[in-house]
């Protein structure tokens, strides 16, 4: 028998010619094993750094193409003009705020359909629901949340906008409110779910001592368990918020392409999602003003939704009950 | 003697009691309400589309004319698109994962690569498209092919990938990795051997989760241009291409309503790719479920 039999060999006495010292030694002399020791660790960290960069390379190519853009836009009229105008043949106005107010009208009345039921079906299911229900329950209505938003943009055009019609004939083909609502269901699920992770953290005693004490359920949810998850289900639609700003598909098939800088909600606007895909969809030549315009217009949407989730984390952090 | 009188609160409980059951309803209708508009939607669209959908429209390539529509293009474009992002968004993902759970110290910039996983996944899609298009279409120059579309949707769905592997790991038992380490194995052998094993489940119904968003995900795919009207399938990485939510696009926002209809089998065949991967999800999960 060879003595460089291999150190996980079993054959007899193998123990007493080789100490586990030598062993060890020999192990470690292996040059190849200590070199893919030495170089995982650095591998994987050059790997986990891909998503910094990503963010990195977000952020440069949105800000050197917007400082291009504003050295042909001046930026008061960017971030102050009532115009947005940037396909005319005389003189081309690019003021942001139609397309702000665009985003806002659609986000606005997402919130107002989304926040009353998410937050109610995140009572339900946290309060009222046996443990049954709610495990069908939570898995459909997250259901909703993994349907494309290329399927809901075709679900407003071609079922809720001709509905609302048939109720209020003034709506236009292209509106506001119906990809509100649309955009309104698509983020149920995040609100729902999110509240109801954080009101299923509050402790079961709290509950149990208010029910002992003779509180209805109803008293129970209300006046503790959502006040005890208060910070979670704001961050839940802060975050959904976000959501709503940066959503584009939908938008841009059933909100139509008219920047307007009033407070119609029932004929045709344009969202800054929505001006960005008819830009790309259209031939913008590559170097023209309004090639460099999506990147002024990304850049916004960028801050618009960096601020939610920041104001998200905040809350949930800072205003966080400890039990 | 009495010390509580039956009367008096059944009489003080009374309004309660009907406050509690009213808000009760409410909130439950609140709750059949959401899954009331997913019954809608589906219904919609199988109505809609279940008349154009046959093996033809599954074969024929894109068509002016609405009766000769086909999603073949799309359908294989889907595939080669997510033959890219699978590889590289999971060994982007698990290598963060890997490197976040097992390797990286406690230290300034943990904490930053970890702020910046949770910030970049509410990054709107569509400025994933504007970094796809200056990185990967032109200062890269791979144009709108497969590769850049690719590479745009692997970054997406990259923070996804890693919070679920993140997950995975950390589920796996701690004595499991001391039993590794006690019979003298190196950390590298305790990950491919034991962590890594262990972990697979959960890894990969979240990449499939994470990959059933990347295929039905629009945007990115509109701002990198890809087109809509390909009469060819493409033979490699560098071909352009077009993919399943680009052609429903298209459709959807055509005026005739006979493209609706086509639109709406589109759909159908997104959705049901989409169950698919979805299915094979919660059969991994089911599967492997509570090993330890």
């Amino acid at each position: 028998m060879s003595s460089h039999c291999s150190p996980f060999g079993v054959e007899r006495g193998f123990i007493m010619r080789q100490s586990v010292q030598e062993m060890i030694a020999q192990s470690k002399g292996k040059k190849n094993k200590q070199f893919v020791e030495k170089m995982i660790p650095v591998i994987l960290f050059l790997i986990a750094s891909v998503s910094v960069l990503t963010t990195i390379g977000i952020m440069l190519t949105l800000i050197f193409e917007t400082i291009t853009f504003f050295t042909r836009v001046s930026i008061t009229d960017f971030l102050f003009g009532t115009t947005w105008l940037p396909f005319s043949n005389k003189e081309a106005q690019y003021g942001i705020l139609p397309l702000i107010v665009g985003t806002l009208k659609v986000t606005l009345i997402a919130i107002l359909v989304a926040v009353p039921i998410g937050i109610s079906a995140a009572i339900y299911l946290s309060d009222y629901a046996s443990e049954n229900v709610r495990r069908v329950l939570k898995p459909l209505l997250e259901v909703l949340a993994g349907i494309p938003t290329i399927v809901y943009g075709f679900f407003a055009l071609t079922f809720v906008t001709p509905l609302l019609q048939s109720a209020f004939p003034d709506i236009k083909i292209f509106n506001a409110i119906s990809p509100g609502i649309v955009v309104g269901i698509m983020i149920i699920p995040m609100i729902a779910s999110l509240s109801e992770d954080a009101m299923s953290s509050v402790p079961k005693s709290i509950r149990e001592g208010a029910l002992a004490m003779g509180s209805t359920k109803f008293e129970v949810a209300w006046k503790i368990t959502v006040p005890a998850a208060l910070s979670g289900i704001i961050a839940s639609v802060v975050l959904a918020v976000s959501r709503a700003i940066g959503e584009t598909m939908i938008v841009s098939l059933a909100a139509g392409s008219t920047p307007k800088f009033d407070g119609d909600f029932t004929g045709s606007i344009q969202t800054m999602t929505a001006y960005i895909v008819q830009v790309s969809k259209g031939d913008a030549g590559y170097g023209t003003t309004i090639y460099y315009s999506i990147y002024a217009v990304g850049f916004t949407l960028f801050i618009f939704t960096m601020i939610m989730n920041i104001i998200a984390n905040y809350v949930s952090k800072r205003f966080r009950e400890e039990y | 003697m009495r010390y509580i009188e039956h009367d008096t609160v059944v009489r003080r409980m009374n309004g309660r009691m009907v406050v509690n059951t009213i808000f009760k309803s409410l909130f439950l209708l609140a709750t059949l309400a959401a899954l009331m508009a997913l019954v809608i939607l589906m219904y919609q669209i199988v109505t809609q589309g279940i008349s154009h959908l046959s093996f033809s429209f599954l074969t024929n390539f894109a068509s002016r004319f609405p009766d000769q529509a086909g999603i073949k293009a799309a359908l294989i474009g889907s595939i080669w698109l997510m033959a890219v992002v699978a590889p590289t968004s999971i060994i982007l993902g698990v290598g963060s994962a890997l490197y976040l759970e097992e390797y990286a110290k406690q230290n300034r910039i943990t904490t930053f690569i970890r702020m910046n996983i949770s910030n970049l996944a509410g990054v709107p899609s569509i400025v994933f498209g504007l970094l796809g298009l200056t990185i990967f279409v032109r200062a890269l120059a791979l144009g709108n092919s497969i590769l850049a579309a690719g590479f745009t949707m692997s970054l997406l769905i990259l923070p996804v990938i890693i919070v679920a592997s993140q997950e995975a790991i950390r589920s796996v038992p701690g004595e499991l990795r001391d039993a590794s380490y006690g019979m003298g194995a190196t950390k590298w052998q305790t990950i491919t051997k034991i962590i890594l094993p262990a972990a697979i489940p959960g890894i990969l119904t979240g990449s499939i989760l994470a990959l059933s968003r990347a295929i039905g995900e629009t945007a990115p795919l509109i701002v990198i241009g890809v087109p809509v009207i390909i009469q060819f399938l493409p033979a490699g990485v560098m071909d352009t291409f077009t993919a399943l939510p680009m052609q429903i696009y298209d459709w959807s926002s055509r005026p005739q309503p006979e493209f609706q209809q086509v639109a709406a089998a589109g759909i159908i065949v997104l959705m049901v790719v989409l169950l698919l991967m979805n299915s094979v999800a919660v059969i991994i999960r089911n599967k492997f479920e509570k090993r330890y």
